[in-house]
């Protein structure tokens, strides 16, 4: 049994049980919070449904499929907007991190726009694409690519001027360092901009779905608000957190999978080898 | 003794940083030789233009003025046939250590067998059989030099180029590392150009040994270094290289000292 001011020591690991438990213990005092508020009606159920009143309407509407209509409509436009920008973002990026000439004509262009809120251009995509799925999609796209490009050109950046040197001795041309070098090493911190931006991407969705949307999570959230449906306001909610944690698992087992030689790989620890 | 052809000629070469108002003299009218099969070591404090002399033979940075020529012709650009090892860790962290030593051997386009067939000859011969599937990551930093020796020997350069491979180590790591060099250089016969602050280091590897000055980088000294071969770690405590070992500690602390004031 360790002490138990160790918990208290600065960066010292603590069993895993514990930081499981740790996680857990979050989420039931979160529970037990929201429920006291709302069960004693401290707060009234207009403003603060009681869980389980939550819980209800959540199956209810998974049930009729309105939830699922919601949902599907959501993910697609995330999808959609995300996965264009991620197209066009990540080759840029790497691009730009590679190639001075392409950084110096777009880094400056992009980085004055990417101070641009994306929720600003929403009356501009309405004027110019209408109110379809294309004005979802595009406020994701704004959102989310310049940003992108510009963490994936960093990431490209860093690497290791030494790597690419060493691939010159050894006989590399520029495109095989492009290739063989630049490319698998910045592999990882590529998924990852896309990890995070991912969860940008949706916050754009929400935005773009409370304007002019007829279907879609924002769109519910709004309408139960016009009719103080609050209970379907933290099933929204809720279900984007879902969602959102979901996708991050993905991204994170496809790391795994992906990049063997950051966790494992071979079979010894560094400190059990000789020099 | 056979008089050996020279291998790599540096001929009044020298390397200016920066631009006007701002100029760093890297390498000031560096001239010299190193034949075919030697083991030459650069002897220099920190800053002194060392790594510059070995980026210029590798091609990968111009001279300001001067040449350098390998065979007989000049250097201009990066090539299989000068191998470095660096003193930061090269190896590619996505590949296997079986595939770092096959990268050069890959690009030439040689199939696959062939290229195990000399992996794995290398890698016996850094000790390191066994450890062909391993990642990087999982290697101590002695390992991977081994590993990035076997990969620039494996390429069978014209001549190696070493980056104080070994300035990262402690010293014990260190030590044994300059044996298995040694003994890696014996079997490939080929020819080395080593660079170190390290004094001992530079005595114990190298036919002959340059000392180069503070900046602006220049050689003050050559030595040829009296030891026979095989070298062994005990005649790290022979008179004689006590002896050359006291003469060059004065000289580099001298110029040590001009690096600090500078």
């Amino acid at each position: 049994m360790p002490r138990f001011s160790s918990y208290f020591t600065p960066k010292v690991d603590i069993e895993k049980n514990v930081y499981i438990s740790l996680g857990i213990l979050v989420f039931v005092i979160f529970l037990l919070i929201w429920s006291l508020l709302s069960y004693t009606e401290i707060i009234a159920s207009t403003f603060l449904p009681t869980p389980h009143v939550v819980l209800l309407t959540a199956f209810r509407m998974l049930v009729d499929g309105d939830l699922f209509n919601h949902i599907g409509y959501s993910v697609w436009r995330v999808v959609a907007g995300f996965l264009i920008a991620s197209l066009i973002a990540v080759p840029l990026g790497i691009l730009m991190g590679t190639l001075k000439v392409f950084e110096g004509f777009f880094e400056p262009f992009i980085g004055f726009i990417r101070y641009m809120p994306a929720s600003a251009f929403i009356p501009l995509f309405i004027l110019w694409i209408g109110l379809g799925e294309g004005e979802k999609i595009a406020v994701i796209f704004f959102g989310t690519f310049f940003q992108q490009t510009l963490m994936v050109m960093d990431v490209t950046k860093n690497v290791s001027n030494d790597l690419i040197d060493v691939a010159y001795t050894l006989g590399a041309t520029r495109r095989n360092v492009f290739k063989k070098v630049i490319l698998p090493a910045s592999l990882p911190g590529i998924v990852d901009t896309l990890r995070i931006t991912f969860g940008w991407a949706w916050t754009y969705l929400i935005v773009a779905e409370i304007v002019g949307s007829t279907v879609g999570l924002g769109y519910m959230i709004m309408q139960a608000n016009r009719f103080l449906n609050t209970e379907k306001i933290f099933v929204g909610i809720i279900v984007i957190g879902l969602l959102g944690m979901i996708s991050d698992v993905i991204f994170k087992l496809i790391y795994r999978k992906l990049f063997p030689w950051l966790h494992e790989g071979g079979s010894i620890k560094s400190d059990a080898s000789s020099c | 003794m056979m008089q050996a052809a020279v291998k790599l000629k540096i001929d009044n070469v020298s390397k200016v940083f920066g631009k006007n108002g701002n100029q760093v003299v890297a390498l000031d009218n560096t001239s010299f030789e190193v034949k075919e099969g030697e083991f030459v070591t650069i002897l220099g404090p920190s800053g002194c233009g060392k790594s510059t002399i070995l980026r210029i033979i590798a091609g990968l940075t111009d001279t300001s003025s001067g040449k350098a020529l390998l065979d007989g012709k000049e250097i201009t650009s990066s090539g299989a046939d000068r191998g470095m090892v660096f003193q930061s860790y090269t190896l590619f962290p996505w590949l296997t250590v079986q595939e770092n030593i096959e990268f050069g051997l890959e690009l030439k386009g040689m199939v696959k067998n062939e290229r195990s067939q000399i992996a794995l000859h290398y890698l016996d011969l850094i000790g390191l059989k066994g450890f062909e599937n391993h990642y990087p990551q999982n290697l101590s930093g002695g390992m991977k030099q081994r590993v990035a020796i076997a990969r620039a020997l494996a390429n069978d350069p014209e001549i190696l180029l070493m980056d104080e491979p070994f300035g990262a180590l402690d010293a014990q790591t260190r030590s044994i590392m300059q044996e298995i060099l040694l003994n890696a250089w014996q079997e490939s016969k080929k020819t080395i150009l080593f660079v170190t602050h390290d004094v001992e280091e530079a005595i114990f590897l190298g036919d002959t040994v340059y000392v180069m000055t503070a900046r602006p980088g220049r050689l003050k000294k050559r030595i040829s270094v009296p030891l026979g071969r095989p070298r062994t770690f005990e005649m790290k405590n022979s008179p004689r290289f006590l002896e050359i070992k006291q003469d060059l500690l004065a000289l580099i602390r001298e110029e040590s000292i001009k690096t600090i004031n500078m």
